[in-house]
Parts: C-alpha cells; structure tokens; sequence
C-alpha cells in the first residue's frame, strides 16, 4: 500500500525539476518565490488559527465535542463514519482553518496514522469550505436568489465525508 | 459576521457545557493552550507547505498548468453545455478547475470569478443552473496534491504523510460526482431558471 505513495513524494520533484529545466526555467528561484507564497498563506491562517484553536481546546476540554460523539455514536457508527471526526464535519463547511485545528487535534491525540487521525486527514483534503466558497462566488457577481446550489454543494460534502471514512477503512485494511 | 457568530457558539457551549459538568478548569487552561497550539501547528506545517507551493510555482511556470486547462476543455463543455460556444467564460473555467487541482487556491477564484461574471450576464441576481455547477466544482475540493493536509500530518510526526492520497482522490470523486448529481437532479426540480 504505502509502496508507490513512498516513491512519490522524491519521483514528483524530480520529475518537477526536469520539466522546469526543459522548459528554461528558473528552477531554484521560482522554487525559493513559490516557498515566499507559502508564507504568506501561513501567514494568513495563522491569526484566525489562533482564535479557532483556542475556542476547539476550549470546547473539547469542556468535554462537549465527546459528549456529542458518544450522543451520535450509534448514528456514526451505523454510517461508518468515526464518532471523534463529528466535530470536524461540522465545522468543515464554515471554517477552514477551524477544520484543519480540529483535524491537527484529532492527529496529535490519536496519532496521524490511526483510523481516526487518517480519516480526519482524508476528509480535510477532499472537501472545501463551503460556505466561504459560496460566498465569494456569489458575492462577486452579486447573485441574491441562490436556488439549490446551497444544498446541492453539501449533498457533495456530505458525499465526500462518507467516501473518505469507508475509503480509509477499506485502502489501510482497519477492523 | 457569520464566523463571529461561530465563535461566539463555541466559546458559549464550552462555558455553559463546562459549567454544567465541572470542567471549568480544563476549559480556563485549555483556552492558553489553544492559542499556543494555534502558533505551534503553523510553525510545524511551514517546511512542507512552503516546499509544495514552490513545486506548485515550478509547475506553473513550466507551463503544466496550461495543458491541463488544455485538456479540461472538452470536459467542462459538456458540463456548462449552455457556455460552450462562449470562449471567454471557457477559458476562464477550465483555468479555475486547472488550478484547483495543481492546490493553486490564489490563482483558481479569481478566474472562477471571471468565469462567474461571464455567466452571471445572462441572468443578473439569479444563480443559473450554470453558476450553481460551477459552485458545486469549485466546493468539492478536487486537489491532487491535499498539501496542507499532507504538511498537518507531517507536523502530527507521520512520516508519510502523503500515504492517505489514493483514499483522497477516492473520496474527492465520490464528493464531485455526488455534488453534480445532485445539482442536475435540482435543476429539475426546481424547474424555472
């Protein structure tokens, strides 16, 4: 399994490299400016992380992100889907960088390599912000009558949250 | 507005729910620990996200984002069957859907916009069937490379953290192909446009 996903990681920056050098370009520049971008998103999430980190430990620690997990655990379980990831599903259409602090939380306390930690991750990378999504799409070109695409985009999320449990279950061979 | 009124839940169900079962204590410390953890996982995730958007810069300037818009072409025509014969909103969506994949979040809204704008035209203050499918395409995340994923994981001490990416793509075909399901089965049924 983990067999040609290991060889990909060093195959892609070389094959990155070589297609950069055949097509003139500046590979180690544009990788050093590129590398600049990536500070600068980290520089964007870092501030509403702060703030989203800091009310998910709170809620977790009041024990509310259990008690709703254990409330829906016969639901969950029924679904496939991990009980823990329910706080994630919720937060994942409204705030991205609320998804990735409760998925980095579910990955430190489970360990990123457990059913929990995998799912958590799989349902982070096939999914998007909803809301914030639509929002900027519709507030751009100024559409007030939004019809269905509000529910039609969640029918996907919810799609995708169900696919990245069973898909984990069934690729890493978990009980 | 809508996030502040997000936090304002969170921060209220943790004082009620930790009031009410007396973890108080836990809740008091664990907000400190939140902020800290908040600086902690951005400094962790640095070194992978910095090195994957440089990759990602590479790719784009080596001109691999040109030839997937190339190729998405035929694709999205039969998708936005209306916009087919209108080149510029065609351009512009196959860039935001090219984008998309290679993780290039900064340059895919701004064409997704553009190519919002060209359909918005036709029919001003009303999501047209189009524009609902171009929002169920640019919701269900259809990434090949979950970079900030991968560098979260990274940052939790997994050593391979880009072993869940078969089970992405997987599930992100599941997601695209459920959200434009269910686009064209509303489209029926909510009739007029």
């Amino acid at each position: 399994m983990s067999g040609w996903t290991a060889l990909l990681v060093p195959v892609l920056l070389l094959l990155t490299a070589l297609a950069g050098m055949a097509r003139g370009v500046d590979v180690y520049r544009t990788l050093g400016t590129g590398a600049e971008e990536g500070l600068r998103v980290l520089l964007g999430i870092l501030p509403p992380l702060i703030a989203l980190m800091t009310a998910i430990s709170m809620l977790r620690a009041s024990g509310f992100l259990d008690w709703l997990g254990t409330a829906l655990a016969p639901a969950l379980t029924w679904l496939g889907l991990p009980p823990e990831t329910v706080g994630l599903m919720l937060v994942r259409p409204m705030s991205g960088s609320g998804a990735l602090g409760l998925g980095a939380e579910l990955m430190e306390q489970y360990g990123p390599d457990s059913l929990v930690g995998r799912t958590a991750a799989v349902m982070l990378g096939s999914s998007e912000t909803t809301f914030y999504t639509i929002g900027v799409y519709f507030g751009a070109v100024g559409i007030r009558k939004t019809r269905y695409a509000v529910p039609a985009a969640l029918c996907g999320d919810l799609a995708g949250f169900l696919a990245a449990a069973w898909a984990v279950r069934w690729l890493f061979g978990y009980g | 507005m809508a996030m502040s009124w997000l936090w304002l839940g969170m921060v209220a169900v943790s004082v009620l729910f930790g009031a009410a079962h007396g973890t108080l204590d836990e809740v008091s410390a664990a907000a400190a620990e939140g902020a800290q953890q908040g600086v902690e996982l951005c400094l962790a995730m640095a070194g992978v996200l910095c090195l994957w958007t440089g990759v990602m810069a590479v790719l784009r300037e080596a001109g691999v984002l040109d030839a997937l818009r190339r190729a998405l072409r035929p694709v999205l025509g039969r998708l936005f069957s209306a916009f087919r014969s209108d080149r510029e909103v065609m351009e512009s969506l196959s860039a935001n859907v090219a984008a998309n994949l290679l993780g290039l979040g900064n340059a895919a809204t701004p064409m997704g916009i553009r190519a919002a704008q060209g359909m918005a035209r036709r029919t001003p203050g009303v999501a047209s069937d189009a524009l609902c499918m171009l929002v169920v395409c640019n919701t269900a995340s259809i990434q090949l490379l979950p970079t900030t994923v991968a560098a979260a994981r990274a940052a939790a001490g997994c050593r391979t953290p880009f072993d869940i990416l078969p089970a992405v793509w997987l599930a992100s075909a599941c997601s695209v192909t459920a959200g434009i399901a269910a686009a064209r089965l509303l489209a029926r049924l909510w009739g007029e446009r």
